[in-house]
């Protein structure tokens, strides 16, 4: 049968001729594609000094976003608890009382939200159940810790600060819900 | 004496900061071919690596094994650094320097017999590996000791043999004779450089070279994927620091006798518009140009070609490399025997005999040549 890739090659058993058994060109030619390398350009990055940049899909922290006001978009529905197969995600539901519309958009917010990252396995499901565009990965990278307990993140790590804002634009078109 | 103390002080300095640099180089050589950066975080461009790499080693823990053997696991690394540092002391590192009146020889001793004591001194060096893998209780130890001496034995047989048509075209023993009489360039028609008459009798010292350095593709003594590390599997801190600082003394070395005896040491295109002691200079400088040229090709051959199966390399030490230089030997023996007449019935023609002989392998003919193969 024709092979589709053309790859494939007929192993043949030819004896060498006596210049492939000097070996001499070979292994000059050889040493010219290493030397070749020697004056290609290096495909180091400082690491430290310079970031290699991240392809925009790429899934690190997560975020939990703030609306155009500064409210909080997560209404604790527990979705992304749910669909997490790691079931890094866990979280506690609290009405929301008077005089704090500005902090949180709906009746009903996470008073706490905890995402384990050695539990996480960063596949990005929990961002497509949120109905409310309240959680994204980002092009952010976990650091390692020393204790387990620092890698549970709460919502002093998760929620971005009001000044800061978390800039996922390049991983997905829509940062908005429709109000 | 004072002057030939300093010399030792010197080259001995000197002979250790260039293998400290040696393992920089390597790191160096090795990432730019494999496109990467290398060392680059201690001083600028990674300079002072080799001190934070020594410095490391000094201040390991010095460990040894329980069941080692106390006093061979200490003598070990000691021979082999003892003896990769006493070859240099019969290279001629330069012509001689002229100063407050005194001529002092860039040497520490113009032995009649230098490259006899280098090959005496490199085979006395097996026993430092040998000794130490064996003291070392390990089998992975022993098995890179014993890997290491036969690799050497077999591989000196013919880097004697290459050593022996060298000798028996310049007829001394003594480097710098054999590095004096490839004078300049280009002389009576021929180079003088001794790669140029003895083209296979050079490919044959080198890799034979390459292989009594343990350098890639003949590094079966340490490979790391084999024997983890072989011979010094069980070594530690500096004692570990002296088996890898006498590999990189010995490759200095071999490539400082490859440079002498094939490529005219310090002998350069030119060297005659120069006298005293800017020839001095400049031929030492050239010298080491020289032997940094094939350190360098040491290195990219490591990183370019992968590592000899054994039996390849039994075959092609016994097999190929002995024959090839036997045969060569042969031919220049013959050549030589040609031109000094010995087959021309009427001793009055050798002179005729001398003028008309075309130079198969380009052997010198001039009158002091003659004298000199008349007295071997």
């Amino acid at each position: 049968m024709e092979s589709l890739s053309n790859r494939k090659k007929v192993v043949s058993n030819k004896k060498m001729t006596f210049m492939e058994k000097m070996y001499f060109p070979a292994i000059w030619s050889g040493m010219m594609i290493t030397l070749k390398h020697v004056f290609k350009k290096h495909n180091t990055v400082k690491y430290p000094e310079v970031k290699r940049e991240f392809a925009p899909v790429y899934r690190g922290q997560h975020v939990l976003k703030r609306d155009e006001e500064g409210r909080e978009n997560c209404t604790a529905c527990g979705l992304c608890a749910v669909a997490c197969p790691a079931e890094a995600i866990t979280m506690t539901s609290e009405e929301r009382k008077k005089g704090e519309e500005h902090l949180y958009r709906e009746e009903k917010y996470a008073s706490t939200y905890e995402i384990n990252m050695l539990r996480c396995i960063f596949c990005g499901l929990c961002e497509e159940a949120c109905p409310k565009e309240a959680i994204f990965l980002t092009d952010r990278i976990v650091p390692t810790y020393f204790e387990r307990n620092d890698f549970i993140y709460g919502k002093d790590k998760l929620v971005e600060p009001v000044d800061q804002r978390v800039d996922i634009s390049k991983r997905q078109l829509t940062g908005k819900r429709p109000a | 004496m004072i002057i030939k103390l300093i010399i030792v002080v010197v080259l001995f300095a000197v002979t250790l900061g260039i293998a400290a640099y040696l393992t920089l180089m390597e790191r160096k050589v090795a990432a730019w071919m494999q496109d990467r950066i290398g060392p680059d975080r201690a001083g600028p461009f990674g300079l002072l690596q080799p001190l934070a790499d020594g410095g490391k080693m000094f201040f390991k823990e010095d460990f040894r094994p329980t069941n080692a053997d106390k006093w061979l696991f200490i003598i070990g690394p000691g021979i082999a650094m003892f003896t990769s540092l006493i070859t240099g002391a019969v290279i001629p590192w330069g012509p001689d320097l002229k100063l407050f009146g005194e001529t002092i020889s860039l040497q520490v001793a113009d032995v009649n017999i230098g490259i006899l004591f280098i090959m005496g001194a490199v085979s006395i060096g097996v026993y430092g590996i040998m000794i130490g893998g064996w003291a070392s209780n390990n089998k992975f130890a022993l098995f890179g000791a014993i890997r290491a001496s036969s690799q050497m034995i077999s591989y000196e047989l013919a880097m004697g043999v290459s050593v022996i048509t060298i000798v028996l075209m310049t007829g001394s023993l003594s480097i710098r004779e054999i590095v004096d009489q490839q004078h300049g360039f280009w002389q009576d028609g021929w180079f003088s450089w001794n790669v140029f008459k003895q083209p296979i009798c050079f490919v044959v010292f080198l890799i034979t070279a390459l292989a009594e350095c343990n350098r890639a593709p003949f590094d079966l003594p340490e490979c790391e994927s084999e024997l983890i590390g072989g011979y010094h599997t069980e070594y530690g801190a500096m004692k570990l620091g002296f088996f890898l600082f006498a590999e990189y003394v010995n490759m200095f070395i071999s490539c400082a006798v490859i440079s002498a005896l094939f490529f005219g040491g310090y002998n350069f295109p030119g060297m005659d518009y120069f006298s005293g002691n800017t020839l001095a200079i400049l031929g030492t400088l050239v010298f080491f140009a020289k032997t940094f040229f094939f350190i360098f090709v040491f290195m990219w051959i490591r990183w370019t070609l992968p590592r000899f199966r054994y039996d390849q390399l039994m075959h092609i030490g016994w097999k190929k490399m002995i024959p090839i230089a036997l045969i060569n030997l042969l031919i220049t023996g013959v050549v030589i025997a040609y031109t000094e007449g010995w087959f021309s019935k009427d001793k009055s023609n050798e002179s005729a005999s001398n003028a008309k002989i075309e130079q198969p392998l380009g052997v010198n003919t001039s009158p002091e040549k003659t004298k000199t193969g008349n007295s071997l």
